[in-house]
């Protein structure tokens, strides 16, 4: 294991990729994203790892936009109150996207830090990816084979 | 298999240091512990590339053109205020107390209703970071030397057994999701757009067309009340052989337009819920007529008018995407606009990732 924890990948690895998991759009609108297994994660993550993930997130998300009893409750009451309630309550999807916050960061501690990815929460990306960042280690000599799509992320 | 990386040469990327958190709430105040060499921290709205203006410090979103906005509140207030002041007193004496009362409920609700839709972030979808867009401008070259003949930036996606096709923004850099279209007036991309509205000054899309709904409902029932209490003032005025009501003819006038055309438009807009449509989907006819033979059916519809109703106007709230009063990280991360840095993801240890952020780029409350 090179990376310890978040802290050691900060200090000695440098980030090397982004993959980006896209939205999967084949039962509407609501939040899920595509557990198709990306090609650059195979030699760093197990697959079955990386499909709990997506799978798990993909829960929260259905949880959150559940429509149902306390959902139809929740929007009566806050239509009933003019809206007004929302300045004052947390709303159930509010609740879950902590829970999801939590989660990811207990993923990335405790499997994703320690082979050298990091998740990045996919509300900080407008809901439209889950971005994994791929780290090496930078203080290795080595010969300099980066992968070439370094280059295309790079500054234009 | 897992400990092979590809050893690449030690890189002077810069790791930035964790954000510090974010100085106590006090009004507008925006004053940051200050540093040596940095700048003081910025909130994401202070750099928001769409064309919106923000209050309180970001709390509050508006769009930059208010359209019709100060008429539409004007005509509410002064209606209101003429039908408060001269008819109901009138009224009061000669029918009954519930008169104001039931006036004084629907114009709160009607107020309120106005200013969430005018003053709540409609679903705005934040731009592409730069990482994001250079991937998908990889994934759409690749598909063009791919051989494969669909029209350039366009991906086609099969929703519920509905082919739809997802267009490219080149504004936000990214292939918008389905129902999402870009306002040109604002400059953004908002989620189940509906339409830019001028008399609320501001789009109307997934967080706020609940809002939008119960407002022109309960100014149809207003208008309609208003235009109810003043005839029969009127009625009764004449009864006595009263022939002072000049005031009544400017809340008759606008009643009378307003009646038909709010009602029209609430019946339109009962429609859209019941069938689980947009305006912009309804205007461009995407769900009706062929294609390829095949006629087209809304993939979205809950097929039952009930639970389309209830999903639309009692579905969980979504959270704003925008993250207006987030930090921005200290390396500015700045999303796609004229060739951004590379954004880093910022690192913090477990000690400092606060459930609701001081991490800069979490949201600090995903509220309105």
């Amino acid at each position: 294991m090179w990376f310890h924890n978040l802290q050691e990948l900060r200090h000695s690895a440098s980030l090397a990729n982004k993959v980006f998991i896209q939205r999967d759009y084949s039962e509407g609108t609501t939040c899920k994203f595509q557990t198709k297994f990306p090609s650059e994660l195979e030699t760093r993550i197990e697959r079955s790892l990386f499909e709990d993930t997506v799978k798990t997130l993909n829960n929260y998300y259905a949880e959150a936009e559940k429509i149902g009893g306390q959902s139809y409750l929740e929007g009566c009451l806050a239509c009933a109150t003019a809206y007004l309630i929302f300045l004052c309550m947390e709303t159930r999807y509010e609740k879950v996207l902590k829970k999801i916050a939590k989660y990811i960061q207990e993923q990335n501690e405790k499997i994703y830090a320690p082979r050298g990815l990091l998740i990045t929460d996919p509300i900080e990306r407008g809901m439209r990816v889950i971005e994994i960042s791929i780290y090496e280690d930078r203080g290795s000599s080595g010969s300099s084979s980066s992968s070439s799509s370094v280059s295309g992320s790079t500054t234009r | 298999m897992k400990n092979d990386y590809q050893q690449i040469d030690p890189k002077t990327l810069p790791m930035p240091a964790p954000s510090h958190p974010p100085a106590p709430r006090g009004g507008d105040q925006e004053e940051r512990q200050p540093q040596e060499q940095r700048r003081k921290a910025r909130r994401k709205w202070q750099v928001f590339p769409g064309r919106n203006r923000f209050f309180c410090d970001g709390r509050i979103i508006l769009a930059r053109k208010s359209g019709v906005l100060p008429l539409t509140l004007g005509l509410i207030l002064v209606t209101s205020g003429l039908f408060f002041v001269f008819d109901c007193p009138f009224l009061v004496q000669h029918l009954t107390m519930c008169v104001p009362v039931i006036g004084g409920v629907l114009f709160v609700f009607v107020l309120i209703t106005l200013l969430q839709t005018t003053l709540t972030d409609p679903g705005i979808l934040p731009r592409a970071t730069p990482d994001e867009a250079a991937d998908i401008e990889k994934q759409i070259d690749e598909s063009r030397n791919g051989g494969y003949q669909s029209p350039p930036r366009t991906r086609e996606v099969e929703i519920n057994g509905q082919v739809v096709k997802l267009k490219y923004c080149p504004t936000c850099k990214m292939f918008r999701p389905p129902r999402t279209s870009h306002c040109r007036v604002c400059d953004n991309c908002v989620e189940r757009f509906d339409h830019h509205c001028p008399w609320v000054g501001n789009c109307v899309g997934k967080r706020n067309y609940r809002f939008f709904y119960f407002f022109i409902v309960s100014l149809s029932f207003h208008t309609a009340f208003i235009f109810g209490c003043v005839t029969t003032h009127l009625a009764l005025m004449i009864q006595e052989h009263e022939t002072s009501f000049s005031h009544m003819d400017l809340e008759l006038v606008v009643c009378f337009f307003s009646v038909w055309s709010i009602v029209g438009l609430s019946g339109f807009h009962t429609y859209l819920v019941a069938s689980n449509r947009t305006t912009n989907e309804d205007i461009k006819g995407s769900w009706s007529g062929k294609s390829g033979g095949e006629p087209v059916t809304n993939p979205y519809s809950h097929r039952n008018i009930c639970k389309n109703c209830c999903s639309i106007l009692c579905g969980p709230m979504p959270p704003s995407l925008i993250d207006r009063r987030g930090f921005l990280p200290e390396d500015e991360c700045v999303q796609t606009g004229d060739g951004g840095d590379i954004e880093l993801p910022v690192l913090t240890t477990k000690n400092e990732i606060n459930m609701v952020g001081k991490h800069p780029c979490l949201p600090l409350h995903p509220a309105v």
